[in-house]
């Protein structure tokens, strides 16, 4: 049954990926079409008052500078209201300001869209907060990296420019996010996630005690939280909480609100370069890669702790430390792929927990950072390692490389060798800077291998913009909020901007007509290569250190 | 020619100043239609549409007054009634969370061990090769409200020898409260422990 019910929900989201794929090149191909007549009303108002009447396309120049001021101005916006939460409206539980360098990582961790949280939603943050910075942000963050993610596309696809950043980032919320969010959280509360102002609720249990449940506006945060890959929890669990996450059918829902739209983008990613096939291609790499690693959480997950299962219980349900009962193995196990795979970010299950192999599988998501991916970088990503494949297919015959009729030349392989390098560059460093520091090192929860596995998961999310945690880590203290607070910058942005260079450098190259020597990107063969650039260059940066973590602790606990 | 220049560098200087302002206009608006107008719109259609579910799916006994949510799990020590997972925060819903203990984490071990040698004291006529791992492992949010029915019914003998219900009676409650896998597909079998033992209160009330 476990196998089962994980194929209906990777069948569903294949089904979804064309419909979803075709409305997303509607909605940014900017050529008329039906959705304007819903949507044109409220856009032109929102330009009108924007003062934004005029939208030339940008130069990938001005497209970065677009994008980079105005999450600028979000953040100082969000740190804001943060510093002074304690005196604004709807703090019914009367929570006091965040502290300095916690406001600083937070409003970070929800513009990079990484939403790594030091803090817990239910004593941190008053309800003005988590709707005005929390949700406000999640939306923005989701809606620039999706605008980017396009803007890569048309560059590479030879459209006449890279469009306009403001027209794709209000279209983003208008005809993607909002609408979907809405629906997504109507649905949530019919399945009983909470909607309410009401503060929280104190009531005598049957033994005759006091508990007290936290409560508040839930679900509109939940499902923006998963279509826009944010994670970031209402409560400090997360999606494990039985009020985010109430029953098996709001798994699957959340699982498809974060799946679905980076899924659909390689295939809309097709229909800008006019053939389908490229982007099954890249879909195709996507899933194998998905699958595998799946794969491995699922069995290792169900066969269990060593340590455990030689007490002699009945343990055939798995490993439940840190599971809740409602989703068992599958659901949990699918969650936690998903999660990282999009680079969501949220958790119904503890990933500090797991067995020693089982939490490979969310660490080598992230490390790979291409599997589907966050709001847009995914495609970017793996779009990136298509051109690099391209790039070494070229070396191997000794032709000049060309990657959709373009010719891939030193300049677009510098910066791409820059936005492949700096991912390992701050997992690693930052990683070696923790363990040589009392400050790094007094955070540790869990001894031996298990602790190194905690730290590098830290930096591993926190650079792919992940924002899970092995949660067990004590992460809220000075040294822990500014150094991933960093990492998170540099992991968002230094990749956006060079990949926003690629593409505006392709643009400008006359396309070479395609001859018998071209070397195809649109059949299996590609996709095959693709698949092995891809776990070449993860396995050569990253197997040291995993073996240095989770498979010493597994072999050690065998 | 200079003139041409300097004019030229004015209109940019304007425009620039333009394009600052139009990035601070676009953002408030964004910050009032994602931040403020949507999460109330939100609550507003789901207060009237569907209060008991926006409000927390609070669950009332007989005289209509509230013991709970019927998503909360609560804590129970009393041998008399049945107990749901472990929880390191004591089953309190004003916050929610784990030890995250890692799987060779000596603590979760002794703990778990511990609870195996409880076990064994306070149910002597069940084998802990029938124990099921959902009993003795903590839940991830602390606050998980099910078990396994499994987990249910390796409890009836202690639970029946302490009330005097019959076994068989409370098979019957365990078989009622067990909810099936949603849309007979996804999830797992699960008893809700708070509406088991609200039912099984209200029978040895009887």
């Amino acid at each position: 049954m476990g196998i089962v019910q994980i194929v209906a929900v990777i069948l569903i989201l294949v089904l979804l990926v064309k419909p979803v794929g075709t409305y997303l090149y509607y909605v940014f191909s900017n050529e008329p079409n039906r959705t304007d007549r819903i949507f044109g009303g409220i856009e032109k108002w929102i330009f009108q008052l924007g003062g934004l009447k005029n939208r030339k396309g940008m130069s990938w120049k001005k497209y970065a500078i677009s994008f980079l001021s105005t999450n600028v101005v979000l953040v100082a916006f969000g740190y804001l209201i943060l510093r002074l939460q304690g005196g604004l409206p709807f703090n019914p539980n009367g929570i006091g300001e965040m502290e300095q360098t916690l406001s600083f990582n937070t409003v970070i961790s929800f513009i990079t869209n990484t939403n790594l949280q030091h803090y817990s939603g239910e004593t941190g943050l008053s309800y003005f907060s988590q709707m005005a910075v929390i949700t406000m942000l999640m939306f923005t963050s989701a809606a620039s990296g999706f605008s980017v993610a396009v803007a890569f596309v048309r560059g590479i696809t030879g459209k006449e420019s890279l469009g306009n950043f403001f027209e794709d980032f209000v279209k983003a919320h208008t005809r993607v996010f909002l609408p979907i969010a809405l629906l997504v959280a109507l649905t949530l509360v019919a399945l009983q996630v909470p909607q309410t102002l009401n503060p929280t609720i104190e009531v005598t249990t049957l033994e005759g005690q006091t508990q007290q449940i936290a409560i508040g506006p839930v679900a509109s945060l939940e499902s923006i939280k998963h279509l826009g890959t944010n994670g970031g929890g209402f409560f400090g669990v997360n999606s494990a909480h039985p009020f985010e996450n109430p029953s098996p059918l709001t798994n699957v829902i959340e699982i498809l609100s974060m799946w679905t739209l980076p899924a659909s983008l390689p295939y809309m990613y097709g229909l800008f370069a006019r053939n389908k096939r490229q982007g099954w291609g890249i879909f195709s790499a996507m899933m194998v890669l998905f699958v595998l690693l799946l794969s491995l959480n699922f069995y290792a997950e169900s066969k269990g702790n060593p340590a455990i299962n030689a007490m002699g219980i009945d343990a055939s349900q798995g490993s439940m430390e840190g599971k809740e009962v409602r989703f068992g193995i599958p659901q949990s196990s699918l969650f936690t792929a998903v999660t990282t795979a999009a680079t969501t970010g949220s958790v119904n299950n503890m990933h500090d927990t797991q067995t020693p192999l089982g939490g490979i599988t969310p660490l080598a998501l992230m490390m790979l950072n291409n599997v589907f991916g966050g709001k847009g970088v995914g495609v970017i990503n793996m779009l990136m390692y298509a051109i690099l494949a391209v790039f070494l297919c070229g070396l191997m015959v000794g032709r000049t490389p060309e990657f959709l009729g373009r010719k891939i030349e030193a300049k677009e392989m510098k910066l791409i060798a820059i936005a492949i390098l700096i991912h390992p560059l701050i997992i690693l460093g930052p990683t070696a800077i923790s363990f040589l520091t009392d400050l790094g090192q007094g955070a540790i929860s869990n001894s031996g291998y298990h602790g190194l596995s905690q730290v590098l998961y830290e930096y591993t999310s926190s650079a792919a913009n992940n924002g899970s945690g092995f949660e067990g880590l004590a992460d809220n203290s000075t040294f822990w909020n500014m150094m991933t607070g960093l990492v998170m910058l540099l992991g968002r942005y230094i990749s956006m901007i060079a990949m926003l260079a690629v593409a505006g450098s392709l643009l400008r190259k006359k396309p070479v007509p395609e001859t018998i020597g071209t070397f195809r990107t649109d059949n299996g063969l590609f996709t095959g290569i693709l698949i092995g650039t891809v776990l070449i260059i993860g396995a050569l940066t990253f197997l040291p250190v995993l073996v240095l973590g989770p498979v010493a602790e597994y072999l050690t606990l065998r | 020619m200079e003139k041409v220049s300097k004019e030229a560098t004015e209109q940019e200087s304007v425009s620039k100043g333009a394009f600052l302002f139009s990035i601070v206009r676009l953002s408030a608006i964004m910050i009032i239609l994602c931040g403020i107008v949507y999460p109330l719109a939100s609550t507003a259609i789901a207060q009237v549409l569907m209060p008991s579910q926006a409000n927390g799916s609070l669950l009332k006994n007989s005289e209509g007054k509230v013991i709970g949510s019927e998503l909360i799990g609560q804590k129970f020590i009393n041998p008399a009634l049945f107990h749901g997972r472990v929880s390191s925060i004591d089953y309190k819903a004003e916050s929610s969370g784990s030890n995250n203990y890692g799987p060779s984490n000596p603590d979760m071990l002794q703990r778990t061990k511990d609870s195996v040698t409880q076990w064994k004291t306070n149910n002597p006529e069940v084998p802990i090769s029938r124990l099921p791992i959902d009993l003795i492992t903590n839940s991830g949010s602390g606050l998980d409200p099910h078990i396994s029915p499994a987990s249910a019914q390796v409890q009836i003998p202690r639970i029946s020898s302490l009330t005097g219900i019959s076994k068989d009676t409370l098979e019957e409650l365990v078989k009622k409260h067990t909810e099936g896998r949603d849309l007979g597909l996804f999830g797992e079998e699960r008893v809700n422990v708070l509406k088991l033992n609200k039912d099984l209160l209200e029978l040895q009330a009887k």
